[in-house]
């Protein structure tokens, strides 16, 4: 039974535990600093540092909601476990860093918003995509480089788009995509909207100037700008506190005026829980910096073999796993049979399956598309022409 | 026609299509209270409000990337750089992003924005504060890049720009923005963006210069005609593409080619336009194509160095005689 806390359902008044004097306050449980708020500063830290802390039912999450934020997190599981397996077959090329392990920041996320608003994210992309409402095939196809994939098969892995599903990318300079992330919280005020704009980046980002400068326009001009740190311990294969001086990420927040937010990642609903509390702040135009301390079971990238950790660290971590975690609340409430959950695993494997084989029969992409999409300007006219058919003129 | 100053056809093109289009708007540093740096945004802040004429700290990357952030959601941005070379701290915004992000997408997404701002050296400003972008950013596929050296190109292809769905480069210039010259007052004044103008007609010589080594070659031309020899001059007002069938024409019919080019010559466009006219144009040629560049140095602060250093008519001069045999 899960530990229940006394939760408000109201979604406009996050719940923050304070406390004053700070020699009472522990410095942290675990790697979760608790109970820490400073009160000079013009906004507080919130804090949501346990996992099963909430019940679906405090967060008005119905049955359906529940089993359907599960099968989202398990086909970013097998998505990912085949596009592993595929690439070691050579059918996948180029870079594929895997997101397993961290699918709670995405699906607790991004079933809090709606759907016109907005995400963009890293090159760990595939996660946030598969929880936008990419289908796994336009995903596979991408992987293998097809003309089918999610981005004509020009983006691969790292490039994922889905501008239908307002997914935005998908970008690979690390922290390079934090500006354009505030670029579109910016378009949404400028619109007048209350539409907001999810920026996934991860520990390692956050020590770039681009992530400083993005962050300062939000605070600043004010924009409906939620920025997601999803801090798994590890910028390729350096430890947080070896790459930043203050490893409390969530305290940068101070500098931009902006709340900061430290959450527990690997629990969908303690995500779920703290993205709900902040966006009616957001929607007004308060930006919000967010930690979301979560972990990466795989290596940086599949070249990775990640000897920088113990097999400990990654035993104790894997007893976190967010999707069995998810599991087993739901047969521990009684929301769904084990069978029934067996049955839901087979059906994801099954769309997983149905993916590589659309990829694998899907055709690569015609010479043309060298020079398509470089311009909206169909006449481009392009030097050293590559492709036997005549230019378009 | 109007007589405008370079600025002020700059701004009479971002005020029209500002007033056409509510999803324009205009960012930068000192762009609105300050006026503008170079008051190019003069009296902008008062006309449309804080809302579009919008100041940012000194941020580069920061609101080149905000830009294009919400141009890929379908506003058009004009961000001004107060210098092109304050652009290299947003080097990966330009560089990774507009330039690649439609690519990447398989055209999902358009990035119709415009970066403008003063280009090349301005007098002794030193190393840092003269450099001539055109070469570096005309590398990369996905961007426009485009270069007037008058007042009346600068208004009609500045709102090509802004109405293009492709991201612009629009290099301005520092020394130019008091140079006064005609501009139409047609309605609807929008040049091609791609397309040439042919100067001044010869049959001697072919000089091919933009931005203000356009008005260098003019007074190269000026001088040789007094001495009995006609250049024709080219002013490619577009770098990024290059109109190289104007040049070609030039080439068949003078057979000499002097190209003025303010970037360093490494890599630079004079290299580039010499390239595809030996490719296309070899048989026409009666001599060697030469350039002229700035210094393969930075840019020095002492006046007798930055004396030597940019592009200078006699060299131009010099250059033409040489390729004429004269």
């Amino acid at each position: 039974m899960a530990r229940k806390k006394k939760s408000s359902s109201s979604k406009t008044t996050p719940r923050v535990k304070t406390v004053v004097d700070r020699r009472e306050a522990p410095e942290q449980v675990g790697n979760i600093p608790v109970r820490k708020v400073e009160t000079e500063i013009e906004h507080p830290f919130y804090f949501y540092p346990d996992a099963d802390a909430y019940t679906h039912e405090e967060l008005g999450l119905d049955v359906d909601r529940v089993l359907e934020m599960y099968r989202n997190m398990l086909l970013q599981r097998r998505f990912e476990e085949r596009a592993r397996q595929m690439y070691m077959k050579g059918k996948i090329a180029g870079f594929l860093h895997l997101y397993i392990g961290q699918e709670a920041v995405s699906t607790g996320s991004i079933f809090a918003i709606r759907e016109d608003d907005y995400v963009i994210t890293a090159y760990r992309d595939h996660g946030q995509a598969l929880a936008r409402g990419m289908s796994a095939r336009a995903g596979m196809a991408e992987l293998f480089g097809k003309i089918t994939g999610c981005s004509k098969g020009k983006g691969g892995s790292m490039h994922f788009f889905d501008v239908e599903h307002n997914f935005l990318g998908g970008h690979a300079i690390v922290g390079g995509h934090i500006p354009l992330g505030v670029g579109v919280a910016f378009a949404c005020k400028y619109k007048k909207t209350d539409r907001v704009c999810l920026t996934f980046f991860g520990d390692g980002a956050i020590n770039q100037g681009a992530f400083h400068e993005a962050a300062n326009l939000a605070g600043l001009y004010k924009l409906p700008a939620m920025l997601i740190c999803e801090n798994n311990e590890y910028g390729m294969g350096t430890p947080v506190s070896l790459a930043s001086a203050e490893p409390n990420l969530y305290k940068r927040a101070v500098s931009y005026r902006m709340p900061g937010v430290l959450v527990n990642g690997m629990d969908v609903f303690t995500v779920y829980k703290a993205v709900s509390d902040m966006l009616p702040l957001v929607r007004q135009g308060q930006p919000v910096l967010m930690e979301v301390r979560t972990y990466r079971y795989q290596g940086h990238s599949m070249s990775d073999p990640a000897t920088y950790r113990t097999k400990e660290e990654l035993e104790a971590k894997k007893h976190e796993d967010p999707v069995l975690r998810m599991k087993s609340y739901i047969l521990r409430h009684d929301l769904a049979e084990s069978v029934f959950l067996e049955q839901m695993d087979k059906d994801v494997r099954e769309e997983v399956m149905d993916a590589v084989r659309f990829a694998d029969e899907s055709p690569e992409p015609p010479p043309e598309e060298l020079y398509t999409d470089v311009y909206v300007q169909e006449d481009y006219p392009f030097l050293n022409w590559k492709i036997p058919t005549p230019r378009k003129q | 026609m109007a007589v405008m100053q370079f600025r002020e056809a700059i701004r009479a093109a971002m005020v029209e299509e500002m007033e056409r289009d509510e999803n324009i708007f205009l960012m930068g540093e000192e762009v609105g209270r300050y006026n503008g740096a170079y008051k190019v945004s003069q009296g902008m802040l008062e006309r449309f409000g804080p809302e579009r004429v919008i100041d940012t700290p000194i941020s580069e990357g920061g609101f080149a990337g905000l830009g294009l952030g919400a141009a890929m959601v379908g506003l058009r941005p004009i961000i001004e750089f107060m210098t092109w070379n304050f652009s290299f701290v947003a080097f990966d915004q330009l560089v990774s992003n507009a330039a690649k992000i439609r690519y990447m997408s398989g055209g999902q997404i358009k990035l119709p924005i415009v970066f403008r701002g003063p280009n090349g050296h301005a007098g002794q400003l030193a190393a840092t504060h003269s450099n001539s972008v055109e070469s570096l950013y005309s590398n990369v596929p996905g961007l426009k890049v485009i270069a007037p050296s008058n007042p009346d190109d600068a208004k009609g292809l500045l709102k090509a720009a802004i109405r293009d769905d492709d991201p612009v480069l629009f290099l301005e210039s520092e020394l130019m923005y008091n140079m006064t010259g005609e501009v139409s007052d047609e309605e609807d004044y929008v040049l091609p963006i791609g397309k040439a103008r042919l100067a001044r007609e010869g049959e001697d010589v072919t000089i091919v210069a933009h931005s203000k080594s356009y008005w260098l070659a003019m007074e190269a031309a000026e001088e040789l005609s007094r001495q009995g020899y006609e250049a024709e001059v080219i002013d490619p007002r577009t770098i990024r593409p290059l109109d190289y069938d104007a040049i070609i024409a030039s080439v068949k019919k003078t057979n000499r080619l002097v190209i003025v080019d303010e970037s360093n010559p490494m890599a630079s466009i004079s290299s580039e336009a010499a390239y595809l006219i030996q490719e296309k144009a070899f048989d026409y040629l009666d001599a060697p194509i030469l350039r002229i560049n700035s210094a393969d140095t930075p840019a020095p602060y002492a006046k007798s160095l930055m004396d030597l250093w940019p592009p200078r008519v006699d060299e131009i001069i010099e250059a033409c005689k040489k390729v004429m045999y004269v």
